[in-house]
C-alpha cells in the first residue's frame, strides 16, 4: 500500500467508457468513489502503472478483463450476515409468503450465493421449500459458476454457524452441509430449488414477478441516479404487497418511489411494495 | 432536504484503548468547531454494539449517527462508521458505504476513511489517530498530510497500544504527537487556521 498509482477522473471515464463499448458492462453510473478505489486497486494487483497500459490490455485481453472484472466488483459475501436480519425475515415475512402457493424469490447480486443458501435454510425450517423457487443473479459469471458449485470455505463455518444461532436458528448447523477438508459442500436438496443466473442490474429488465427480492450491499457501489433505476425496477419486479430487502445501511430515501414502499422493520430494511 | 455541505472534516481513527479518549474528545469539543466529525473505531462484527448510544449520551450540542449509505456529510454531526462497512467519501461530500474486503484486518478501515478525506477534502481535512495495535490508519493520516491537511497522533507514551500512532510518527516527519488532554487545542487551533 506505500506506492500507489493515481488515474484522473478524466482517465476514469475514458477506462469506463472503452469497457462499455468492448465487453458490454457498462460501470458509468457507479458511485465514484468506490469504483476508483477498485480500479487503482486492482492496477496494483496487475501492476499496471498508468490508464494507458489498463485500456491496452483491456482491450486487447479478454482474459485480462475478467481478471479485472472479478477485482474491480465487490464479491465478499457472509452466511446469515446480519442476523437481525434473517431473524426478521423469519419471524415476519416467511410467515406471509406462505399464503402463496409458490413463493418466488429474487436475490440479486447474490455473488458466490452464500446468502442465497441462507434463504433456503430459512425456507427448509420454515416448511416452504418444496413450494419456492429462487433466482439468484449477478452480472459476473466467475461468481455464477462458484455458486452454482454450492462449496463454502471450510474455515468461515464456525462464524457462520455462531450467525446461525444468532438469527433463532434452532437446529444443528453442521447438519446443512458436508465437511470435505478446507470446504463445506452444502446439502443438493437444500440448493435444489435455486435458478442460478448472469443478470446485470445496471442493463437488464424484469424477467419475472417476485413476493420477496433481496438485494443486500449491491446498491451502496451505484449513484443516486442508477440507485433509482434499480428500486424502480424492484417495484415493477414486486407483487403488490411483495417485500424488498436492502442493506442494513442502504436506505429509500434518496429513490423518488420511497413512498410506494411501506416499512416493514425499519432497522433490519425490509419494505414492503404497496398496492 | 437540500443543505450546504460541510466545507471542513475531521477524521478520527482508534483501535484498542482508544474509546476513553473518543469519548472525551467529543465531550470536549470546543465551542465554535461546527466541523463534522467522522469516527473510524475497530469494532467487532456482527454485535450490536452500544457505541452510538454511548457517544449520544454526550452532551455537547451535535447530533451522532451511523450514517446510511449517500449521507451529506453536514456540519455538528458527528459519524460513527458503522460496523463492517468502510467509509468512502465522493466529491460532492456524500458517504459512499463499501463492503470490500477488510484492510490490515478492519472493516471499517481507517485507512480507507482518511485517504478518502485526503482526496475529497484535501487542505481542509484534519486527521487525528489514536491508540491502537495494528498499523491501520498510518497510510491514511500520511495522504491527509501530504494533501495539506492537519495531522496529529497520540502520545505513544499515553496509549494503551502504541502501535498505531508510532507507525504513524514513523511515516510522517511533521505529526502531531499530543497528549489527550491538548486535542481540543488542536481543535482550536485548526478554526485559528482557516
Amino acid at each position: 500500500m506505500s506506492t500507489r498509482y493515481d488515474i484522473s477522473p478524466g482517465e476514469l471515464a475514458g477506462i469506463v467508457e472503452l469497457i462499455k463499448l468492448n465487453y458490454g458492462y457498462d460501470f458509468s453510473d457507479y458511485a465514484h468513489a468506490s469504483l476508483l478505489r477498485r480500479v487503482l486497486r486492482f492496477m496494483d494487483t496487475a501492476r499496471v502503472k498508468t490508464a494507458y497500459d489498463l485500456k491496452y490490455h483491456l482491450t486487447n485481453d479478454k482474459d485480462f478483463f475478467a481478471w479485472f472484472l472479478q477485482t474491480v466488483t465487490v464479491n465478499v459475501t457472509e452466511m446469515f450476515r446480519d442476523p437481525l436480519f434473517y431473524k426478521t425475515l423469519r419471524d415476519k415475512v416467511l410467515p406471509k409468503l406462505a399464503a402463496y402457493p409458490v413463493i418466488k424469490i429474487w436475490h440479486a447480486g447474490c455473488s458466490t450465493g452464500e446468502e442465497v443458501f441462507s434463504m433456503c435454510i430459512l425456507l427448509h425450517e420454515a416448511g416452504l421449500l418444496d413450494r419456492a423457487r429462487i433466482y439468484a443473479t449477478d452480472l459476473n459469471p466467475v461468481n455464477i459458476e462458484k455458486a452454482k458449485t454450492g462449496i463454502v470455505p471450510m474455515r468461515y463455518m464456525k462464524e457462520y454457524t455462531a450467525n446461525y444461532q444468532q438469527s433463532g436458528g434452532k437446529n444443528d448447523f453442521s447438519a446443512y452441509y458436508t465437511a470435505r477438508y478446507e470446504n463445506a459442500l452444502i446439502s443438493k436438496e437444500l440448493r435444489s430449488k435455486i435458478i442460478f443466473s448472469q443478470h446485470n442490474l445496471v442493463s437488464d429488465h424484469v424477467f419475472n414477478e417476485f413476493q420477496l427480492v433481496c438485494c443486500r450491499n449491491v446498491l451502496i457501489y451505484f449513484n443516486k441516479d442508477l440507485q433509482n433505476r434499480i428500486y424502480h425496477l424492484f417495484y415493477d419486479s414486486l407483487t403488490p404487497m411483495g417485500y424488498l430487502a436492502i442493506g442494513m445501511k442502504e436506505s429509500l430515501l434518496f429513490t423518488d418511489i420511497r413512498h410506494r414502499f411501506e416499512t416493514v422493520h425499519a432497522a433490519a430494511k425490509i419494505f414492503k411494495r404497496k398496492l | 432536504m437540500i443543505q450546504k455541505p460541510a466545507e471542513n472534516l475531521l477524521v478520527v481513527g482508534g483501535s484498542a484503548g482508544s474509546l476513553p479518549i473518543i469519548m472525551s474528545l467529543i465531550e470536549n469539543l470546543p465551542d465554535g468547531f461546527n466541523w463534522p466529525v467522522i469516527v473510524v473505531l475497530h469494532r467487532l462484527k456482527n454485535v450490536n454494539s452500544e457505541l452510538v448510544k454511548l457517544l449520544a449520551g454526550v452532551k455537547n450540542g451535535r447530533r451522532v449517527c451511523e450514517p446510511e449509505d449517500k449521507t451529506q456529510l453536514r456540519d455538528k454531526y458527528i459519524y460513527l462508521a458503522p460496523q463492517n462497512y468502510h467509509v468512502l467519501l465522493e466529491a460532492d461530500k456524500t458517504i459512499s458505504l463499501d463492503y470490500s474486503e477488510p484492510v490490515h484486518f478492519s472493516r471499517p478501515s481507517i485507512d480507507v476513511t482518511f485517504e478518502a478525506a485526503a482526496h475529497v477534502y484535501g487542505n481542509k481535512a484534519a486527521g487525528i489517530l489514536l491508540s491502537g495495535a495494528n498499523n491501520d490508519g498510518a497510510y491514511g493520516l500520511e495522504q491527509i498530510w501530504r494533501a495539506g491537511g492537519s495531522v496529529a497522533v497520540q502520545d505513544p507514551e499515553t496509549c494503551e497500544y502504541a502501535a498505531m500512532p508510532l507507525a504513524a510518527i514513523h511515516r510522517i516527519r511533521e505529526v502531531l504527537i499530543l497528549q489527550p488532554a491538548v486535542l481540543a487545542l488542536f481543535l482550536e487551533n485548526l478554526l485559528l487556521n482557516k
